[in-house]
């Protein structure tokens, strides 16, 4: 690769995967998914209490209407990403892979704005009044975890931040919705890495980027220049791109154990959230649409598409011109920390990073066997996790044992999992100790 | 050889006097009923009572701290041992088994996906609510079979829990660790079950299973009023009633959803023999 | 089927890689041994190699259904411990002994423990172990390499370089005066079957490195401590202590080494578990050579560290990322 080229940084741990799996879409640009007949609006698409809903059923909506109101400080409202009728309120498949309250819209076509949305010219406006417009379209952190923005633009007084990190390193196989984003969109990106910039308080921000995507490097290099943000070259390394993580190969400051990156002064947003957080504050936009890629060798036309929340995966396969061979394995996300699905019905959620169709190639059947105690789980845990430890744990029910491994330390990146020659399900196991830890302390 | 035997009968006479010292210094006072109720205890420490093991239950017994009917695997005969040992007068509730109400195994239900991973219902769960259509149906993947201290779970090749009602001894491990709630407890004298677990309407159920509970209430109208409370669009026995009402259901069901194990028993591909089910046959 | 569809946890990619093919790794890096052993010692090498197979196959295979579990031979653990057995044994052992190692190997200390990944003891170690005590004179009655012959009775009895050491000191109260340490390196010395060769050992070694079957500690360490004591006795009386070299490559350091402490189920987790595991074997190595009645110590040495796994374990936990502030 083109390690050579820069002098790049990274952190302990981790592994290296043989094939990223990039070049299906890396070098595809980022197209606008039309209108679906159905939008599909889950009530819960944040770290946090779901929304409360505010419509019924024969409601007339309006593009960018709040449709559901949040339910206290860590929640955000939802909005309708498109005008029309609401069709029902009711159970449908939600992108996590469960049953949960989604607000069905049928678009009317005209795809009109409701009226009074407005943006704010950030250098008057206050801070909090900056914090406001980001809580109100709904910004959340778009990733993955989903964890409302403003919340993590609100520090506690006694945390002193210094740094702003932009989270570009898209370590997770498959998936490059943020390095076309980073490349198409950099002014936009740019600008709200300003606007963060000022909520937070700090000259500096550094956008971590890995060097398999040497082009978004030099140009947010280029760009950033002259408005005081910096690019960090990272060696490729999964999973480079869990906060912690990032924050330790850019800072080398470690996060304790249980605690956020503002206990070391540190603040991450992913740089899709910050072009977000620009159309929140200038234009007053909720948001209702993000890039999502849809990949997979199964996939005619693998693609970065620009979608409307709520758009169901079926829509967005017959966008990318349908599948070669019947799909195995649908996964919401990333290949190493996404999640599979039973079917295509379930909708884009703010969380959505990417679609990833497997057919019977990528899907291999095999027997969970005994652990061999390879110790390969141990040597690849980027939290110095033994996850066998813990494996062995929990298959006993010994749940204080699995808390004393530090279960609950675990960032379910995947790399035990990918690496145990038993195929045993680290992951899940770990998982499992998570909630029975949980279970007993309740 | 004097020597030998001086030094080692020293020895000896040493180490007499200090355990003899040592058991009369640290010596505990353990109430006899103690020791007399847990002999009578089933002595499988299986946690059924809540406490720690048999041990704890029986002292729980003699200080008061715990009813006497809190062992469930001990049934009516052990109350009324320990009330014969503590000298009280006790009413012996039936004893109950747990029964696993449903038999859409992996042929009679559909699955919505095939899951891969670790074999535990609980971790199954997890992934889109299982693999399991019907949202109360029994996946198989023996979560309760291994929960069970008494060995009395079998699962079917087809992947249904099924629970040995002779081997059963009403501990109710079982019951909280299906997260499906699919087992309830049934007194021992009722061998007829809706083997259902889904409150989901009629059309729904039939999309899914070949043998659940479609709610259509024709054993309570055609069967028996009595026998039957209808919930959820899911029927379910009215245990308090008499068999014969009970009964009168079975014949009735188009689903086939209600078994009286006693002339049919146990679940098809079941290996379990229900204990005398020949002899009530005929 | 309709059911088409799968789900599972993630992750979603895996890295190919399966128990099969770690032990299968491990028989092809044994592979150059085999050949070599072929070379200096003939056909009794092959047939106890080949017989400690069948057994140790055929002894799993049994258990398997003895027990009504599935067969688990495919997974190739089996026949790697009886090649591990077979290159434990010394050519001329006769097939009843490889029968015998089997039955400690297989049933005894693999599947009474719960069978592969629970066992405590490399089980090919346990069954040399227990075969040494139970049958000495068997165990201890080494061949000259002798080339491609048919039986073993054509081969001349001749000392190991390391009884030959024991003898020596006894006698004469001095190590002999000169080693041949280019053909002990090469394997021309009595031995096991699988010991004599330390370059062809070393091959596979290099390939078990490139296939990441093994990793540097255990072996860095055991040597690396075998090397240090055994210099440190030599320099302090080279009249009364062989030099490293000559330990490294005599007896079974290289594929102790490489093959035996490295067995995943019985070695600790961590790189720094590994590395006080090696270091204890290696100096447990030296001390059993030197001190002990035994002229070779490095099945015990293994063994005694298998024994301390778990304790290695417990106190190499690596620090949990995030909490090392904590302990500071």
């Amino acid at each position: 690769m083109e390690s050579t080229k820069y002098d790049a940084k990274s952190f302990k741990g981790g592994l290296h995967p043989p094939d990223d799996f990039k070049h299906f879409t890396d070098k595809k640009a980022i197209e606008v998914c039309p209108l679906p007949e159905e939008l599909i609006i889950p009530l819960s698409q944040h770290i946090g209490a779901p929304a409360k809903c505010l419509v019924k059923k024969g409601d007339e909506v309006k593009k960018g209407q709040v449709i559901a109101e949040p339910a206290g400080f860590v929640s955000l409202p939802i909005h309708a990403s498109t005008s029309g009728t609401v069709k029902a309120v009711e159970m449908r498949l939600h992108p996590y892979g469960t049953d949960s309250m989604c607000v069905v819209i049928e678009p009317d076509g005209n795809d009109e704005w409701v009226d009074g949305l407005e943006g704010i010219d950030p250098e008057k406006a206050t801070i909090d009044e900056i914090k406001a417009k980001i809580s109100g379209a709904g910004v959340c952190g778009m990733g993955g975890a989903a964890f409302p923005t403003h919340v993590k633009l609100s520090p506690p007084d006694d945390k002193k931040i210094d740094k702003f990190l932009l989270n570009g390193v898209e370590c997770e196989p498959f998936l490059t919705a943020d390095h076309r984003l980073m490349l198409e969109q950099t002014d936009r990106m740019m600008d709200g890495i300003q606007l963060v910039k000022k909520v937070l308080g700090v000259d500096e921000a550094c956008i971590g980027i890995e060097v398999n995507k040497p082009d978004a490097i030099d140009k947010c290099t280029e760009v950033g220049k002259s408005q005081g943000v910096k690019v960090t070259p990272l060696k490729l390394q999964y999973p480079q791109g869990c906060e912690k993580r990032l924050i330790d190969a850019e800072t080398g400051r470690e996060v304790p154990s249980g605690g956020l990156p503002m206990d070391v002064g540190v603040v991450v947003q992913n740089v899709g959230t910050v072009a977000a957080v620009s159309d929140a504050v200038r234009e007053g936009k909720p948001f209702i649409e993000r890039v999502v890629t849809i990949s997979g060798a199964i996939v005619k036309e693998p693609k970065n598409l620009l979608v409307r929340i709520g758009t169901p995966m079926s829509f967005l396969i017959e966008q990318c011109g349908g599948l070669t061979e019947e799909a195995v394995k649908i996964i919401h996300g990333g290949p190493m920390m996404g999640n599979a699905l039973p079917s295509l019905d379930a909708p884009v959620c703010r969380g959505t990073s990417g679609v990833l169709l497997f057919g019977k190639d990528m899907v291999r059947e095999t027997k969970i066997g005994p652990c061999i105690r390879c110790g390969r789980c141990v040597s690849v845990c980027p939290v110095r996790l033994m996850p066998t430890t813990i494996y062995s744990a929990i298959s006993y029910n010994e749940v204080e044992a699995a808390e004393e491994a530090c279960a609950n330390d675990c960032v379910e990146c995947g790399c035990c999992g990918f690496v145990c020659p038993s195929n045993i399900p680290l992951v899940q196991a770990i998982r499992q100790a998570k909630n029975a830890i949980w279970a007993a302390k309740s | 050889m004097l020597t030998a035997i001086i030094a080692v009968g020293a020895v000896a006479l040493f180490f007499a006097i200090t355990l003899g010292l040592a058991a009369k210094k640290f010596h505990v006072e353990v109430d006899p009923r103690e020791l007399a109720i847990s002999e009578v205890l089933p002595g499988a420490n299986c946690g059924g009572c809540g406490l720690p093991g048999c041990s704890a239950f029986a002292k729980g017994c003699v200080e008061g701290t715990i009813e006497i009917t809190g062992c469930p695997p001990g049934g009516a005969g052990l109350v009324e041992k320990i009330a014969g040992i503590l000298g009280v007068t006790a009413d012996a509730s039936e004893a109950e088994v747990a029964v696993v109400i449903c038999q859409g195994d992996n042929v009679k239900a559909k699955n919505k996906y095939k899951y891969l991973g670790i074999e535990d219902c609980n971790a199954a769960q997890q992934i889109a609510g299982g693999p399991k259509t019907c949202p109360g149906g029994c996946m198989g993947l023996g979560t309760c079979q291994r929960v069970c201290p008494f060995d009395a779970i079998e699962i079917t090749e087809d992947g249904l829990a099924v629970i040995d009602r002779e081997k059963c001894t009403g501990c109710q491990k079982c019951v909280p660790a299906c997260p499906r709630k699919c087992i309830v407890m049934a007194p021992i004298s009722a061998t007829t079950h809706v083997m259902c677990n889904s409150n989901d309407k009629g059309p729904a159920v039939k999309k899914y299973c070949t043998v659940g509970c479609i709610g259509c209430t024709l054993c309570k109208k055609k069967g028996s009023e009595e026998g039957y409370v209808i919930e959820n669009f899911l029927a379910r026995v009215d245990y308090e009633k008499k068999a014969e009402d009970i009964n009168a259901g079975i014949e009735v069901c188009p689903t086939k959803c209600i078994r009286d194990f006693a002339t049919e028993g146990y679940p098809e591909g079941s290996k379990l023999v229900m204990p005398n089910s020949v002899d009530q046959a005929s | 089927m309709e059911n088409q569809i799968i789900l599972s946890p993630s992750p979603h990619l895996e890295s190919g890689e399966s128990t099969q093919r770690v032990m299968l790794d491990v028989i092809i890096a044994m592979v150059p041994a085999c050949i070599a052993t072929v070379f200096f010692f003939g056909m009794p090498a092959v047939i106890v190699m080949a017989a400690c197979t069948i057994f140790c196959v055929a002894a799993e295979w049994a258990c398997n259904k003895i027990m009504k579990q599935p067969t688990t031979i495919c997974d190739y653990s089996a026949a790697l411990t009886g090649l591990l057995l077979a290159f434990n044994l010394p050519p001329s052992a006769p097939i009843w002994m490889c029968f015998v190692g089997a039955i400690f190997a297989i049933p005894m200390a693999k599947v009474i423990f719960g069978g592969l990944g629970y066992n405590t003891f490399n089980p090919a170690l346990v069954a040399r172990t227990a075969l040494l005590i139970s049958f000495p004179a068997q165990m201890t009655d080494w061949r000259a390499p002798g080339g491609f012959v048919t039986s073993a009775a054509d081969l001349k009895s001749m000392a190991t370089p390391l009884g030959e050491l024991g003898t020596s000191l006894m006698l004469t109260g001095k190590i002999p005066e000169s080693f041949d340490l280019a053909a002990y390196f090469l394997g021309n010395q009595a031995g096991c079957v699988g010991a004599a060769s330390s370059l062809a050992l070393l091959l596979g070694a290099v390939y078990m490195f490139y296939r990441k079957v093994i990793t540097w500690e255990t072996p860095v360490s055991f040597i690396g401590a075998a090397m240090v004591l055994s210099g440190l006795l030599w320099m302090i009386n080279p009249e009364t202590n062989a030099n490293p070299i000559f330990h490294l490559f005599t007896g079974g350091m290289i594929l102790g080494a490489f093959f035996m402490a490295t067995d995943m189920v019985t070695s600790p987790l961590s790189s720094k578990g590994m590395l006080i595991f090696g270091a204890g074997c290696g100096i447990l190595t030296i001390l059993i050579r030197v001190y002990a009645s035994f002229p070779e110590g490095v099945a015990f040495a293994i063994l005694l560290m298998n024994s301390a796994v778990p304790i290695i374990d417990r106190y190499t936990k690596p620090t949990v990322f995030g909490t090392s502030a904590q302990k500071a």
